[in-house]
């Protein structure tokens, strides 16, 4: 990145994530429908897969998942300074906005219109993460194998109060020990359908594979 | 100044303890209010209230609020700074590991497992909004009858705003602020 860059990058780094922290309710996952449509869709800084191993790992280490996620992306772009310009436009709303809080209003949650304004918003932010998360499944989930780490993550956290760390530590074993097995029968699904077309669509050789892998899955 | 160190200190092990995200760090709050006598179990009551009804990442806002409670405007900036550094430092490092590894064939692997489990995390916690949001468990408890399970009104509202959110692709916010004015309007 050249050096003369830098300044302009640093500013919209703090002011996107200001923006961010500023519009987001209830936390880092809420986070995310915004981070997909600025950080990927509009501006292709990162990707879903990117974002989705950024929060993977902010499960799993120390901190705030919001403040992890904002350093690795504005690390990603703009070197260190950009971690901590990006965590820090990601804290300040708050910061100003809970020091007026705590100056002019001693009751702010239990006002009358804050309680009917959040009613509202909790339902609109579900209904973001539910959007959310259906976009990250269709990049995250490429075969049977995946859909087993994700329907056993979901249930185990849902139902139990297994910490999310050894959920994370346990799906990387998974991956490392699934990953080889669903590469085999990928493979061997490329050289049945090597018809001389190019498999161009990665999504339809996928589902392809995860057949393959469903059939062989039967068999054993 | 002896505060403002140990408000950093404080707020420091409590960014570098807390996995996890927003309500993790809530059992070293009240081990915290314990220890120093800072706030009580009320005061954290309220801070979780004041933290959910107001933008931003809940660990930051409860670290400001009990700043600012504590030393006053610079106390709030003072404890947010402790809390974010441990993971900022942390990040940085891990982030510089990841790219020199990242094409390495176990780092795939591993990640391959890892996507889907973060999908699946996230998931759980969109489930865990939803329940707090569209279901009225206390009432279902009192009278067992399926139609009091679910907040009707806010389910309908759900799912005006889904369809409008695939429809038209709006920023988030619009979603959210539309939400919030039919929220008092309706008195949902």
């Amino acid at each position: 990145m050249e050096k003369n860059r830098h300044m302009p990058i640093l500013l919209e780094l703090y002011l996107l994530f200001a923006e961010i922290g500023g519009t987001t309710f209830g936390g880092g996952y809420a986070m995310l429908p915004i981070l997909q449509r600025e950080l990927v869709e509009k501006r292709h800084w990162t990707t879903e897969e990117d974002l989705m191993d950024y929060y993977a790992i902010g499960q799993c280490t120390p901190g705030i998942i919001a403040v992890n996620t904002a350093t690795f992306i504005g690390n990603s772009k703009a070197g260190w300074l950009g971690g901590l310009v990006a965590t820090l436009g990601v804290v300040s709303p708050s910061v100003v906005i809970i020091t007026l809080i705590t100056m002019f209003l001693t009751n702010f949650a239990d006002l009358a219109v804050v309680k009917y304004a959040f009613d509202g918003i909790r339902a609109a932010v579900c209904v973001l993460i539910l959007d959310a998360v259906i976009k990250l499944g269709k990049k995250s989930i490429k075969d049977k194998w995946c859909w087993i780490i994700f329907l056993a993550v979901l249930m185990v956290s849902l139902l139990t109060d297994v910490s999310p760390i050894w959920l994370v530590i346990l799906s990387g074993v998974a991956g490392c020990l699934l990953k080889p097995v669903a590469d085999r029968s990928a493979d061997k699904k490329e050289r049945i359908s090597a018809s001389g077309k190019v498999d161009g669509d990665a999504t339809g050789g996928d589902a392809a594979g995860a057949d393959r892998n469903s059939e062989k899955g039967g068999k054993a | 100044m002896i505060l403002y160190l140990r408000l950093w200190f404080e707020f420091f092990k409590v960014g570098l303890f807390s996995v996890g995200g927003g309500l993790a760090t809530l059992p070293f709050l009240s081990d915290m209010g314990q220890r120093t006598g800072w706030f009580s179990a009320n005061d954290i009551a309220d801070m979780i209230a004041v933290s959910e009804s107001t933008p931003g990442p809940m660990g930051i806002n409860m670290a400001t609020y009990v700043g600012n409670k504590m030393a006053g405007i610079l106390g709030g900036i003072v404890a947010t700074l402790g809390e974010i550094a441990p993971a900022i430092i942390l990040i940085l490092i891990i982030a510089r590991i990841l790219k020199q590894f990242k094409e390495a064939k176990v780092v795939q692997n591993i990640f391959y497992g890892l996507r889907p489990a973060s999908t699946g995390l996230i998931a759980a916690a969109g489930i865990g909004v939803a329940k707090i949001a569209l279901l009225r468990l206390d009432l279902f408890h009192k009278t067992g009858a399926f139609m009091d399970l679910l907040n009707w009104k806010l389910v309908l509202l759900a799912a005006v705003i889904y369809i409008t959110l695939v429809k038209f692709r709006k920023h988030p916010v619009l979603y959210i602020a539309a939400a919030a004015a039919v929220g008092i309007i309706f008195r949902l």
